[in-house]
């Protein structure tokens, strides 16, 4: 394999849920991170796929230094993130960069598209004015778009335009790790495919690695090398995606799995895995947090977390029971 | 009604009236629902799919929006003809809708034992403890846990899952005969709308409603659906049974939607895309409204729009290049 880019060890992120004003009290913690560690090499992707609440966001927040985390470390080239200041913060931003979602959001409304890419650059003070606009072009044909769009406003653009700019004023800095929080999932079915085909494209170009977030696993199936499926704030699967896909161990991603939609009418099979809905992460239930939604739970469950081991060569599960 | 022929919309036309001018939102589609069947009305944001149920319900924007031409027959009524009073009495009963996001369809300052019992109680003089058992009854129906508690909350204290649920209890509370769901589970986690999907699908099958199945994805088509109508630009490009449209698609945008999705099993590095963009609705293409993006695109189409041709059993497209049966 090759260098290690990300490193992220035992993270964790609790946010206090509190009562009152004045005197306040607070009740409980929410665990939206619980522990997580992973790691992520140079030009690659990892995916980290789970429902609303598993803490997938939370992560990716972490990770752009836009959140503190309670305890645990995110190094980036071996530096520890939430340690950097001054040159160095600013030199880690623009080696981290980030696509959003939403495009209609994530673009200032009153910026051409052209500062809104070259932004990152001027503030860098990476080149003289025209080097700039000679990277904005550069960028836009990159991700599909035409030199002279620069001069135009978002507005102009439809959904999957807005995220090639995005994607291009990410890609400005030349970052080493761009992090996709749900790129495609706000843009249609014909729209889509471009996309994912177009960053997979430009990260063989660039060698730029990514931290996908996604809810859907056909999605990371396509786009990861590697793939962490969280529930509740914990990794319970985590693996190669060829491995996890070939041998799903956990019962939580086995449900993903079946949740993925069929490709044919022949291929609906109408069983669902799992029953109920994620519980509330205030009061997580105890041992395995599956152990409520699971069709193997046994005793055990109920009662002891289950730790993430190595059930073979690079295949990590948490469940006592495989 | 013959052959339970429940719904049947002939030659529909929804413009929009706009500043920059009007938009041919619906542009003459026609298909028609039997009793007991799902139909997949499948599209990409702005083909007018969503317009389309606008105007069967006759909800449309009254500003900006109006059906221009056509006919609604539900069991054999015309439903544009009605007075906003009799259609009043329609909507609810007989032809009831659930919406992509159950939090706009729910009044988040009242109850929804109270939002239940409003409409069980439209007519009034039902007494309370009746309406009591009913609400929860109905909420049974749909699976909802503990369902004497849901009486008392709020909205905002359901999960999606579980307020998509109320409203689909409110929707089917009438048995009506059609129910149209308008992506009704996009907004949900992938486990909550496999749950919710056979849900819908096994309450259509207990009551033998019909249904209109609005989606963009057609791996829901292939759960839910029995026939499917594809839409482009306002027109429905082809229409048929499920397995005949997946096995034999004959519209190359047909073809390529199905292509483009990732499949979980298959090893592909690279996803079938299709170029371009759908066209922008004040400005058709003349011709066929694909043609800009189809790989396959000769002089004829875009010189003229193509005829609609059956290329097979209940099975028709609108496209040159395919041959009839």
């Amino acid at each position: 394999m090759t260098e290690t880019l990300l490193e992220v060890n035992d993270l964790r992120k609790h946010y206090p849920f509190s009562k009152g004003v004045l005197l306040s009290r607070v009740l409980a913690q929410v665990k939206a991170v619980d522990g997580i560690s992973f790691s992520l090499a140079a030009g690659q992707t990892l995916g980290i796929v789970g429902e609303s609440g598993c803490g997938k966001t939370t992560t990716a927040k972490i990770v752009l230094n836009l959140e503190t985390p309670t305890a645990g470390r995110v190094l980036l080239e071996g530096e520890p993130v939430h340690e950097m200041q001054g040159e160095r913060l600013r030199s880690y931003r623009s080696r981290v960069q980030a696509v959003f979602q939403d495009p209609w959001s994530s673009l200032n409304p009153r910026m051409t598209v052209g500062r809104i890419i070259g932004e990152a650059l001027v503030v860098n003070r990476w080149g003289t004015r025209t080097q700039i606009a000679d990277r904005v072009r550069e960028l836009l044909v990159h991700v599909g778009l035409r030199e002279e769009q620069a001069g135009h406003y978002p507005h102009e653009f439809s959904g999957g335009q807005r995220q090639r700019v995005a994607l291009a004023s990410a890609l400005a800095s030349f970052p080493k790790l761009i992090v996709l929080d749900e790129p495609v999932s706000a843009l249609d079915v014909s729209i889509r495919a471009q996309m994912m085909n177009l960053l997979k494209d430009i990260q063989k170009r660039d060698n730029v690695a990514y931290l996908l977030i996604a809810h859907d696993l056909a999605t990371v199936r396509y786009m990861a090398d590697h793939v962490a499926v969280m529930y509740l704030g914990r990794i319970v699967e985590y693996a190669p995606t060829k491995d996890l896909i070939g041998n799903i161990q956990h019962p939580y991603t086995k449900a993903l799995f079946a949740a993925v939609l069929p490709h044919h009418p022949d291929d609906a099979n109408e069983d669902a895995t799992v029953t109920g809905e994620v519980p509330s992460p205030l009061d997580p239930p105890s041992g395995c947090h599956f152990h409520t939604r699971c069709p193997f739970a046994a005793e055990e469950c109920r009662r002891v977390e289950p730790a993430l081991r190595e059930t073979r060569n690079g295949h990590w599960v948490a469940c006592h029971l495989a | 009604m013959n052959d339970g022929l429940v719904l049947d919309v002939r030659d529909l036309h929804t413009h929009l009236f706009l500043r920059r001018g009007i938009v041919k939102a619906v542009d003459g589609i026609s298909f028609s629902l039997r009793r007991g069947e799902v139909l997949g009305l499948v599209g990409e944001s702005g083909c007018g799919k969503s317009m389309t149920a606008l105007s069967l319900m006759r909800l449309l924007p009254k500003e900006s929006a109006r059906t221009v031409n056509g006919q609604v027959l539900l069991e054999g009524e015309d439903l544009l003809t009605k007075s906003e009073r009799k259609m009043r009495e329609v909507r609810g009963r007989r032809i009831s809708m659930i919406l992509q996001d159950p939090q706009t369809s729910l009044n988040p300052v009242f109850t929804i034992g109270n939002q239940l019992m409003e409409v069980l109680d439209r007519n009034g003089g039902v007494d309370g403890e009746s309406l009591d058992t009913q609400a929860l009854e109905a909420l049974r129906r749909v699976r909802i846990s503990a369902p004497e508690q849901r009486l008392r909350q709020y909205p905002h204290q359901l999960s999606g899952g579980m307020k998509q649920r109320v409203v689909g209890t409110i929707a089917m509370n009438r048995a009506p005969s059609v129910l149209i769901a308008d992506e009704p589970t996009t907004a949900l986690d992938p486990t909550i709308q496999l749950q919710y999907l056979n849900l819908l699908k096994e309450l259509q099958r207990k009551s033998n409603m019909a249904m209109l199945f609005i989606t963009h994805d057609f791996g829901v088509v292939a759960r839910m659906c029995d026939r499917v109508a594809v839409m482009y630009a306002g027109r429905i490009v082809e229409t048929g049974p499920v397995r005949e449209i997946f096995d034999r698609p004959a519209h190359p945008y047909t073809s390529a939607l199905i292509a483009s999705v990732p499949k979980i099993d298959d090893d592909t590095d690279r996803l079938y895309a299709i170029e371009g963009e759908p066209p922008v609705p004040y400005a058709l293409p003349q011709g066929c409204r694909f043609a800009p993006r189809c790989p396959f695109v000769e002089e004829r189409c875009r010189a003229a729009y193509p005829d609609r041709l059956t290329v097979g059993p209940d099975h028709t497209v609108e496209c040159w290049k395919a041959t009839a049966a």
